[in-house]
């Protein structure tokens, strides 16, 4: 591995200062020599790879302010702290029985040691798994910008079918997100000029031209709390995941649905997809489809035929329009019988 | 095609290995102090930096019980407890441990009494080769004592990060059962 420095400020003010004070601070955050680190499953793995490769760690786990370690509910919501392990989320009770797509997108995302670990904040930023992004002898425009993509013409049976470019096919493979887009979430930030606030669905950047631009956050910019409204439809809320193991692998397909029923009839619904797409996706199509009618196994046909209408696959991906499908149908059905 | 100037004038472009701009990188041998209590017992160790805690436990504090099987979190076989928590050590660097509290498969014995997993391991016979015996152990303590081990599907959901390629996983189950139940008597 690649030597690198350590620092481990006390204050947020201090580890974004720290990133600013470098020369390469307008770098995107995943190039920046300094990188900030938390619970470390994603970064170690991918600084004993290459992949990553800082000559300063930011450590970010020992901060003082405790708002990065709450979760704090409310009439109005639920918030978030940046820096709560992901089975301390899983856990509580609060997000179990108001958001029970949150607890659901968790309890099924890597192993409970990886859970004990990783920040929430860390898991929304994890990179991809592409296997050509993590072996550093493919040419990869997400790692070295520029260098081609192995994988458009490789072996791309995980790669995404939405929000595709011609230099990047890679999924994002996070659960988590998905949750997030469904509930309508918002994301706060600290960095040297502020706060600020951005939907969760904005923060991910579709790869386009720039594949190793994933976000809208500076390198010395932190997520500080994760904001969820408390909407009528977050009890009745469901996450789906379709794996090739039945435990401890990334999505092959995963859904994320929130539902609000009246009557029978579908006042709103929010669906977002994972696996299948290069940033957590929203399928706000299927969601026009469903709007104001009935929810059943015809209606939810179609909002999955509007949700793949403009997928692109590759050679070994195909099949994931199919699988996207029925797990759609599957994940709107199931919430709607949900007993709230 | 010409190259696209401004693409390749543009400030991450020049950020290749060869050359990013000279920060205060650390030379290869700098050490940092790392202060931690593994199984009861105080230890300062000076590593370097990129030392895990798994490499810290096993070449610097010489308790090779932890195993490294793919050092990259996937396998489990690395698994300790930290401050209560089971954890990946190889996907932690030493520093990030500093002040925590740890626990390895060494320090589950008492007074020459095994600990009710790791007896229930030998009863039951679960495991062939062994290797990734220790992060089991390590792992099924944290499944117990969370109450993910109240039934068989939720002892192989919550022991899914530890893989063992005997697949032992019956017997593992079993082990996990009977540790349980003794532990809950206790």
């Amino acid at each position: 591995m690649r030597p690198f420095g350590f620092e481990r400020p006390e204050t947020l003010e201090r580890a974004a200062g720290i990133v600013a004070a470098r020369e390469d601070r307008a770098a995107p955050p995943p190039l920046s020599s300094a990188q900030f680190i938390a619970g470390g499953t994603n970064m170690a793995d991918y600084m004993k790879l290459g992949v990553m490769r800082p000559n300063l760690l930011v450590d970010i786990g020992r901060l003082a302010d405790p708002g990065l370690r709450r979760i704090a509910a409310s009439p109005d919501g639920i918030r978030l702290g940046a820096l709560v392990r992901m089975s301390e989320a899983e856990e509580n009770a609060d997000i179990r029985i108001g958001y029970p797509v949150i607890a659901e997108s968790l309890q099924q995302a890597a192993s409970q040691q990886i859970r004990n670990m990783a920040s929430l904040g860390g898991n929304i930023l994890q990179r991809t798994r592409c296997e050509y992004f993590r072996d550093i002898s493919w040419a990869c425009n997400k790692r070295d910008p520029g260098s081609g993509c192995a994988a458009m013409d490789g072996f791309n049976r995980q790669h995404a079918v939405l929000g595709v470019s011609d230099r990047c096919i890679a999924t994002y493979h996070g659960d988590f997100a998905q949750a997030l887009i469904a509930l309508d979430a918002s994301v706060e930030t600290q960095s040297p000029r502020g706060g600020r606030t951005m939907a969760f669905s904005e923060l991910h950047r579709l790869p386009g031209e720039t594949p190793h631009v994933e976000t809208q956050l500076m390198a010395d910019e932190l997520i500080t709390l994760i904001d969820i409204p408390a909407k009528p439809w977050a009890r009745r809320s469901h996450y789906l995941k379709i794996r090739d193991r039945q435990s401890y692998a990334f999505a092959v397909a995963s859904v994320a649905v929130v539902l609000d029923l009246e009557d029978g009839a579908v006042r709103d619904v929010r669906i977002a997809l994972g696996g299948l797409a290069t940033v957590p996706w929203r399928a706000q199509e299927a969601e026009d489809e469903l709007k104001g009618g009935p929810l059943d196994e015809r209606t939810a046909g179609r909002a999955a035929e509007a949700a793949f209408a403009g997928a692109m696959p590759r050679e070994h991906n195909a099949f994931k329009i199919s699988l996207g499908r029925q797990a759609l149908v599957r994940a709107l059905l199931e919430t709607r019988d949900m007993r709230v | 095609m010409t190259a696209d100037a401004s693409s390749v004038s543009t400030p991450w472009m020049a950020l290749r290995d060869t050359d990013r701009p000279a920060e205060p990188a650390t030379r290869p041998d700098t050490v940092v102090a790392v202060d931690f209590i593994v199984n009861g017992k105080p230890c300062r160790l000076e590593l370097d930096p990129r030392t895990t805690l798994l490499d810290a436990l096993r070449d610097h504090v010489g308790l090779t019980g932890t195993k490294k099987g793919c050092d990259h979190g996937q396998c489990g076989a690395c698994t300790v407890i930290v401050n209560g928590r089971r954890t990946l050590s190889c996907l932690s660097f030493a520093q990030m441990n500093d002040r925590d509290e740890i626990t390895t498969v060494e320090g589950l014995a008492s007074d020459g009494r095994l600990h009710p997993v790791q007896q229930a391991f030998i009863d039951h016979d679960a495991f062939q080769c062994g290797y990734c015996t220790p992060g089991q152990i390590m792992s099924a303590i944290g499944c117990i004592s969370e109450g993910h081990a109240e039934t068989d599907a939720d002892i192989r959901e919550y022991m899914s990060g530890n893989i063992c390629r005997c697949a032992a996983y019956p017997n593992i189950v079993a082990a996990i059962r009977q540790a349980r139940d003794e532990m809950e008597r206790a």
